[in-house]
C-alpha cells in the first residue's frame, strides 16, 4: 500500500463523522484524534513549565537574588516539578503514543472503550488547568514542592489545595487510560496474535497500565487525607495532632516510585520498536525485553523506601529497600544489552529517530547509574537533597524518557500526519539538545557531590562555576526544543508527503496507509507470525 | 437474533465486565489507603481508640448493615429478574435496593448530626481537646464513612440510572451489562462495609 492510493480513502485527519469542523475533534471517540489532541496539550504544558524552568535557571546565574525573590522561587520549582510530573511525564507516553497506536499495532479499530477514553481526556484537561491556575490565583503560587510534604502542606498558606485537587484528577485520568489499555490489550487483538506476538511497545503499555491501576489509587487517598488535614484539621499526618509525617512519605512513594515506571517503561518501549526497524534486524531478545518490562513494574513496587533512608527508617528496612533497588536495576540492565545486540550486525541506518534512541541509551545509563549511588544507603546520605538528585532525575526523565518521546514523534510523525519532517533541521536539533542537556544537567552532579543542596534559591560563590555552565546548558536546550517543535509543526502541514512504510517498518502501523484511515483497518488482519521478522522473504511483510 | 450478533455481544459484555472489576479493584487500593493508616494509628494507639469506639452506636451500625446486605441480595436479584425477562419485579427490586440504600443514608445522617450535636466533628474545640488516639480514631471514622457515603450516593445514582434504562428497552433480558455493572459496584459498597462497620463499631 502507497499512498498514491490515497485518493480511495478518507484518512482520519479528514474524516467527518457525526459532528464536523472542530467538533469533530472535541467530540471525537477515534483514539487517533484523542492522542493528537493530548500531544498538543502536552506540547503547550510543557513549554509553561520548561519557560519556568528557565527563569529559575537564570536565577541561579549568580548568588543572591537575580530575577525573583525567594518564595517566588518556591513557587517555581513546586509549579515545574507539578506540571512536569503529573501533566506531562505520568500521562504523555501512554496517551499520545499509547493512545495512538495501541489499537493499530494490536490490529484493531480501536481502544476498548473509546467514550472512556475521551473523558480521561477531560479530565487531564481540567486536572492540567488546575494545576496551572494554582501558580496564578488567591493565596499565590504553592510552595511545598511537587512532593507535598506534609506538615509543611498542611500549613502553607499557598494554593496547595488546587494543586493537590489537579493531582487527584489526573491521578484518576490515569487510571481510567491504564484501565482502558488493559481491556484492550487483553481483548481486542487481531485474531493470531497471541500474546508473545504481540509487538514490545504494547507490552511496555501493558506493564505501565498495570502500575497506573493497581499504585494510583493510593496516592489518590493519599492526597485526599491532605486535603482533609487542611480543611478539616484531622491530623493524620501532623505530629502535633498524633499523626505521622514518615506515613505521609511512605503512602506519597508507594505511589509516585512506581510511577517512575509509568514513566520510563513505555519510553523503553518505544526504542525497542525503534531498534529493529532502522537495524533492519528482528529484535535481540524478545522474550528478555518483554520479561523485564514485566519484573520493573513488579519490583517497582517494592522500592519506594530509597527515597527515605534519611526520613528516619528503621536499619533492616534500609538495606532491604537499598538490596530491592539494586535488584530492580539488573531488568533496565537488560534492556540496554537487548538493544545494543539488536543493532549488531543490522544494517544501520542512523535517521533522526535512531539517533535520538541512541542518545536516549547514553542518558538513560547515567541516569541509571546514579541512580545505584542514591540507592546504597552509605552515598545517598552523603547526596541526598543535593543537586545531585536533580540532575539523576532529569537524567532519567527528560534523558530517558524525554528523549525517548522525541524519538517517538520522530518515528511516528510521517505515519501520524502524513507529511516528512525536515532530516538536516532534526539532526540539529537532537544533536543540539543533546549538547544543552548535558552542559544544563551534568555540571550538577559535581555541585551535588560539592554540597549544593536542592530547592536553594541561593547558593555560596564557589558553585558559580557549575550554575552558569548549567544556566548557558539551559538557553541551548530550549534552542534545541524550538528548533524541533518547529520543524515538526511546520512540516505537519507542509512536509513532502510521507509514504506508508519511510522506514521499511514491519509492524502493523506501517502496513496501513499514512496518515491511517477513521478505523485504521478495512479488514482486521489475521496474525500468522512473530513480529519484526525482516528481510526473510516478502510475505511476511505482507498481512 | 443472529448467532454472530448474540457473539458480539457476549464479547461487548465480557469486555465491559473486565473494566469493571479492574475499577473495582482500583477502588478496593482506594480504600486501602485508609484502611492502612487505621492500621497503623490502630497499632499506635489501641486504647484510645477502644474508648473512642465507644462513642459509636453499635445499634445503628448493626442496623445499617443489615439493610445494606439486604440490599445488595435485592441488587442480585433484581440481575436474575431481567435475565428471565421479568422487567417489572426487576424495577421493584431495584427499588427496593435504592430504598434500603436511602435508609442507610437516613442512620447515617441521624447518626453525624448526633456527634455534631456533642460537638464531635474535625476540627472542633472539644476533639482538639481529646487525646491523640481518639482524634485520630474520630478523624478516620468521618474520612472512612464519609468517603464510603460518597460512593453508596453514586451507587443509588447508578441504580437509579438502571430503573430507566429498563423502562425504555436498553437493559433487558439480553443486554443487562449495565445493570450488571452497576450491582457488581453496589456490591463493592457493601463490601467495604462489611470491613468498615467491625473495624469502627465493634472494636471496644
Amino acid at each position: 500500500m502507497s499512498n498514491s492510493d490515497s485518493g480511495t480513502y478518507v484518512s482520519y485527519l479528514d474524516y467527518e463523522g457525526k459532528h464536523k469542523g472542530l467538533m469533530g475533534w472535541l467530540l471525537t471517540t477515534d483514539h487517533k484524534r484523542i492522542g493528537l489532541m493530548y500531544l498538543y496539550c502536552v506540547i503547550v504544558f510543557f513549554f509553561v513549565a520548561a519557560i519556568i524552568g528557565e527563569l529559575m535557571r537564570i536565577e541561579l546565574i549568580a548568588p543572591g537574588e537575580t530575577i525573583m525573590k525567594p518564595q517566588t522561587y518556591n513557587g517555581m520549582f513546586t509549579i515545574h516539578g507539578i506540571i512536569m510530573i503529573f501533566v506531562i511525564v505520568i500521562p504523555a507516553l501512554p496517551a499520545i503514543f499509547g493512545n495512538f497506536f495501541l489499537p493499530i499495532l494490536i490490529g484493531a479499530k480501536d481502544v476498548a472503550f473509546p467514550k472512556l477514553n475521551l473523558f480521561s481526556f477531560y479530565l487531564y484537561l481540567i486536572g492540567a488547568i488546575f494545576g496551572v491556575l494554582s501558580q496564578f490565583i488567591g493565596g499565590g503560587a504553592p510552595d511545598t514542592g511537587w512532593t507535598f510534604y506534609v506538615p509543611y502542606s498542611a500549613e502553607s498558606s499557598t494554593n496547595v489545595i488546587y494543586a493537590l485537587v489537579a493531582a487527584f484528577i489526573l491521578g484518576f485520568s490515569s487510571i481510567l487510560t491504564g484501565l482502558n489499555f488493559i481491556v484492550t490489550i487483553h481483548r481486542m487483538r487481531a485474531p493470531g496474535m497471541g500474546w508473545f506476538r504481540m509487538p514490545l511497545f504494547p507490552w511496555s503499555l501493558y506493564a505501565t497500565a498495570w502500575i497506573q491501576v493497581l499504585a494510583t489509587p493510593i496516592v489518590g487517598i493519599t492526597l485526599l487525607m491532605v486535603i482533609a488535614e487542611r480543611v478539616l484539621k484531622i491530623g493524620f499526618f501532623d505530629p502535633a495532632l498524633g499523626g505521622d509525617p514518615v506515613l505521609y512519605q511512605h503512602l506519597f512513594w508507594i505511589y509516585s516510585h512506581p510511577a517512575v515506571y509509568i514513566m520510563i517503561l513505555p519510553a523503553m518501549g518505544i526504542v525497542t520498536e525503534i531498534f529493529p526497524t532502522f537495524s533492519q534486524k528482528p529484535v535481540f531478545g524478545y522474550t528478555a525485553i518483554l520479561f523485564s518490562s514485566l519484573a520493573i513494574a513488579f519490583i517497582g513496587y517494592f522500592v519506594w523506601g530509597h527515597h527515605m533512608f534519611t526520613a528516619g527508617i528503621s536499619y533492616g528496612s534500609r538495606w532491604f529497600f537499598s538490596f530491592l533497588t539494586f535488584l530492580v536495576a539488573i531488568p533496565s540492565a537488560v534492556k540496554v544489552f537487548n538493544w545494543v545486540s539488536t543493532m549488531y550486525g543490522g544494517s544501520i541506518d542512523l535517521k533522526p529517530p535512531l539517533l535520538f534512541a541512541i542518545f536516549f541509551i547514553f542518558l538513560f545509563m547515567i541516569g541509571g547509574f546514579t541512580g545505584l549511588t542514591l540507592g546504597s544507603v552509605a552515598t545517598d546520605i552523603q547526596v541526598h537533597d543535593t543537586a545531585f538528585v536533580v540532575a539523576h532525575f532529569h537524567y532519567i526523565i527528560f534523558g530517558g524518557m524525554g528523549f525517548a518521546t522525541f524519538a517517538g514523534i520522530h518515528y511516528w510523525f510521517p505515519k501520524m500526519f502524513g507529511r516528512m519532517y525536515n532530516n538536516t533541521l532534526a539532526y540539529t536539533s537532537s544533536i543540539v539538545l543533546f549538547i544543552g542537556f548535558n552542559m544544563l544537567y551534568f555540571p550538577q552532579f559535581i555541585l551535588g557531590i560539592q554540597g549544593m543542596p536542592r530547592r536553594y534559591f541561593d547558593y555560596l560563590p564557589q558553585f558559580q562555576t557549575g550554575q552558569v555552565i548549567s544556566t548557558i546548558g539551559g538557553f541551548i536546550l530550549f534552542a534545541g526544543l524550538l528548533i524541533m517543535v518547529g520543524n515538526l509543526m511546520w512540516h505537519a502541514r507542509r512536509g513532502v508527503q510521507a509514504p506508508a512504510n519511510p522506514w521499511n517498518g514491519v509492524t502493523l502501523e506501517w502496513q496501513i496507509p499514512s496518515p491511517p484511515p477513521h478505523e485504521n483497518f478495512d479488514e482486521i488482519p489475521e496474525i500468522t507470525h512473530a513480529p519484526y521478522l525482516f528481510g526473510t522473504g516478502s510475505d511476511n511483510k505482507t498481512i | 437474533m443472529s448467532t454472530q450478533a448474540i457473539h458480539s455481544e457476549r464479547i461487548e459484555s465480557e469486555t465491559g465486565k473486565l473494566g469493571m472489576w479492574i475499577f473495582l479493584f482500583t477502588e478496593l487500593f482506594l480504600f486501602g489507603g485508609l484502611f492502612l493508616v487505621y492500621a497503623v494509628f490502630r497499632a499506635k494507639y489501641s486504647a484510645d481508640f477502644h474508648t473512642g469506639a465507644q462513642e459509636l452506636n453499635t445499634f445503628i451500625g448493626t442496623l445499617n448493615t443489615v439493610f445494606l446486605l439486604v440490599s445488595s441480595m435485592t441488587a442480585a436479584m433484581s440481575l436474575t429478574a431481567i435475565q428471565k425477562d421479568k422487567k417489572n419485579l426487576a424495577i421493584f427490586l431495584l427499588a427496593m435496593t435504592i430504598l434500603l440504600a436511602a435508609l442507610f443514608g437516613m442512620n447515617k445522617y441521624f447518626e453525624w448530626s448526633h456527634k455534631f450535636e456533642f460537638r464531635l466533628y474535625p476540627g472542633s474545640e472539644v476533639l482538639k481537646n481529646l487525646p491523640h488516639g481518639e482524634l485520630l480514631f474520630f478523624g478516620l471514622y468521618f474520612m472512612m464513612t464519609g468517603l464510603h457515603a460518597i460512593h453508596v450516593l453514586i451507587g443509588m445514582i447508578l441504580l437509579s440510572i438502571n430503573i430507566f434504562k429498563i423502562k425504555n428497552g436498553e437493559v433487558s433480558s439480553t443486554h443487562y451489562l449495565h445493570l450488571e455493572n452497576s450491582a457488581l459496584y453496589w456490591h463493592l459498597v457493601d463490601l467495604i462495609w462489611i470491613f468498615l462497620f467491625p473495624l469502627l463499631y465493634l472494636i471496644t
